[in-house]
């Protein structure tokens, strides 16, 4: 008697419980939702082949937004060669190597909270080390040195704790085989790891490709026609641009606007999928 | 012979407890050498000290000597990946690496650089039915390792072991997570084999030490109380505490 109302009290919990959650969870997935339709509404009309592969004209008002759209690319591209490696390279190093000390512990300190820093605060560093004293001008290169300085830590510290996630026993198993430490890492840790590795790089590489504050000051340019020849020319790119065209030049056509978020909003959510299907195809071979 | 002979070995880990002390111990070729004892006796600790799989733990000091074929392999000069590759070792809990059964065998040969297919197909094979799974697993050598049970698994360990063709073979409680047929296939190969291996086997009670030692060592609280030929030290242990434990007064 007294367990059947325990019993169903719990149910109740349980139902109230689940329901609430999903709740929740809609009203989290709703407004980015809305978002996208939005944009997607007002800027679709915008997209045709002639915006993403011409040149602008009439001060931005007219044309495309080729420069803006390879920009970015290279950007993106320039902070990956960069941050990729060294941030595994890190995370291996932290994870497998580095023994257990205060100096380590320091380091993991530093990095989770430099991910933290205002993304504008990386944008004068860029400024001060890359553009002015190392004289690589307001250029890819320096916006691209700057972006990997601001994605470093969110790559290190996913990549860190992917590498964490690997069972103990599997690195006990490897070397009592006979197996160095880096061959345990590179056949067995590393493979294991990389889903998780992946998406941290992606969300870093996500977020440098978004931001507007570092490259302002490294390696963006307000309006350039052509695009860019070297690593050491200023660039045009989709999160600048957008900021320009919606407060910098009057008249500017809504539409325009819009259009451009769309891109560099494909740009990102297509870097998503990427990551999904490299996850996807090393789960499927994941073998335990 | 004595294949490993060890000196007045003690070791302590960074939490500061002795968890050997003093140990001599002689462990001859060719024979099934058991160390038994209850939990915390520093069992385990003697197998990692052995193939310096301890260098991965937190330890504080060491001190004394373990020869293996005469050479003190606590010497920091010691190649550990030579010795691992002589010394294999297999542990309680079955751990397949993820991957598939064949590349479980293969792995440590390609660890030597062996890249040959055949040579990898015909070591594989060979190690396979060594560790008498074989016949169980030959059509579907490709598929996970996780995909066979458990018994299965512990025996891949076992031919992964194999397939480095060690001198010696330690096993800690290899059978400590299996059901009693797989436990009395490991024990009967174990005892096929012993005859060209040295075999260090940690088992998971008193029945099984009685079983398998041709030798057979009681540890207690980090210290070695009795060593003697298993007839003797299971029909007439000298020490008291020995007798307690192997007759199931306490432990
Ligand atoms: N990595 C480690 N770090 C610190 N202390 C350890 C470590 N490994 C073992 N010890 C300690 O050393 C002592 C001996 O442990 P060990 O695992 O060798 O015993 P055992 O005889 O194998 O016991 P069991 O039968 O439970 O496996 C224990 O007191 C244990 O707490
Ligand atoms: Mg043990």
């Amino acid at each position: 008697m007294d367990m059947k109302r325990s019993l169903t009290s719990a149910r109740i919990q349980e139902l109230i419980g689940e329901n609430l959650l999903r709740l929740v969870s809609f009203a989290t997935v709703l407004p980015v939702l809305a978002i996208i339709v939005y944009i997607v509404i007002k800027g679709a009309p915008a997209i045709s082949w002639e915006f993403l592969t011409s040149m602008p004209r009439d001060g931005m008002r007219e044309g495309g937004i080729l420069p803006a759209i390879v920009g970015t690319f290279y950007l993106t591209l320039g902070t990956a060669v960069f941050s990729v490696p060294l941030g595994i390279a890190a995370a291996i190093y932290i994870a497998e190597y580095a023994p257990d000390n205060f100096w380590t512990r320091l380091i993991r300190i530093a990095i989770i909270n430099l991910a933290g820093i205002p993304s504008v605060v990386y944008g004068l560093f860029g400024l001060g080390l890359f553009v002015l004293f190392l004289r690589f001008g307001t250029s890819i290169l320096a916006a691209s040195l700057t972006l990997s300085i601001m994605t470093l830590p969110v790559i290190i510290s996913t990549a860190e704790e992917a590498l964490r996630s690997v069972p103990q026993a599997f690195r006990t198993v490897s070397i009592g085989l006979g197996a160095t430490r880096w061959q345990t890492v590179w056949r067995i840790v590393l493979p294991q790891a990389l889903p998780g590795i992946v998406t941290g790089v992606i969300l870093g590489l996500e977020r440098a490709a978004g931001e507007t504050a570092p490259i302002l000051f490294t390696g963006a340019a307000f309006f350039l026609p052509r695009l860019p020849q070297s690593p050491l020319d200023a660039t045009m790119a989709l999160p600048y641009h957008i900021f320009v065209i919606s407060t910098q030049v009057p008249g500017m056509p809504v539409k325009i606007q819009y259009g451009t978020v769309l891109v560099l909003l494909v740009f990102v959510l297509g870097m998503n999928l990427i990551a999904t299907l490299i996850r996807q195809r090393a789960r499927a071979r994941r073998m335990w | 012979m004595d294949k490993i002979v060890i000196e007045n070995f003690s070791i302590r880990y960074s939490d500061g407890v002795e968890s050997l002390r003093n140990i001599s111990l002689s462990i001859p070729a060719n024979a099934v050498t058991v160390l038994f004892g209850p939990a915390g006796g520093g069992k385990s600790t003697l197998l990692r000290a052995i193939n310096r799989l301890n260098d991965l733990a937190d330890v504080k000091e060491t001190s004394g000597r373990i020869l293996f074929n005469g050479q003190n392999i606590l010497d920091p000069k010691v190649d550990v990946v030579e010795l691992r590759r002589k010394i294999g070792m297999v542990f309680s809990r079955p751990v397949v690496l993820p991957m598939s059964i064949y590349q479980n065998v293969s792995y440590p040969l390609e660890l030597m650089g062996e890249k040959r297919k055949s040579r990898l197909d015909e070591a594989v094979e060979k190690a396979l039915k060594r560790a008498v799974l074989w016949d169980e697993v030959y059509d579907r050598l490709h598929d996970p390792a996780t995909a066979i049970s458990g018994g299965q698994q512990q025996r891949l360990c076992l031919a992964r072991v194999f397939a480095l063709e060690p001198e010696v073979i330690m096993l800690d409680e290899p059978t400590s997570a299996l059901d009693p047929v797989s436990t009395a296939r490991i024990e009967g190969l174990m005892h096929e084999i012993k005859e060209e291996f040295t075999i260090v086997w940690v088992p998971h009670n008193v029945q099984q030490a009685a079983r398998m030692a041709d030798y057979a060592a009681f540890f207690l609280q980090g210290e070695l109380i009795e060593y003697a030929e298993g007839k003797k030290l299971f029909v007439n242990p000298k020490d008291q505490r020995t007798s307690d434990y192997v007759t199931g007064r306490f432990g």
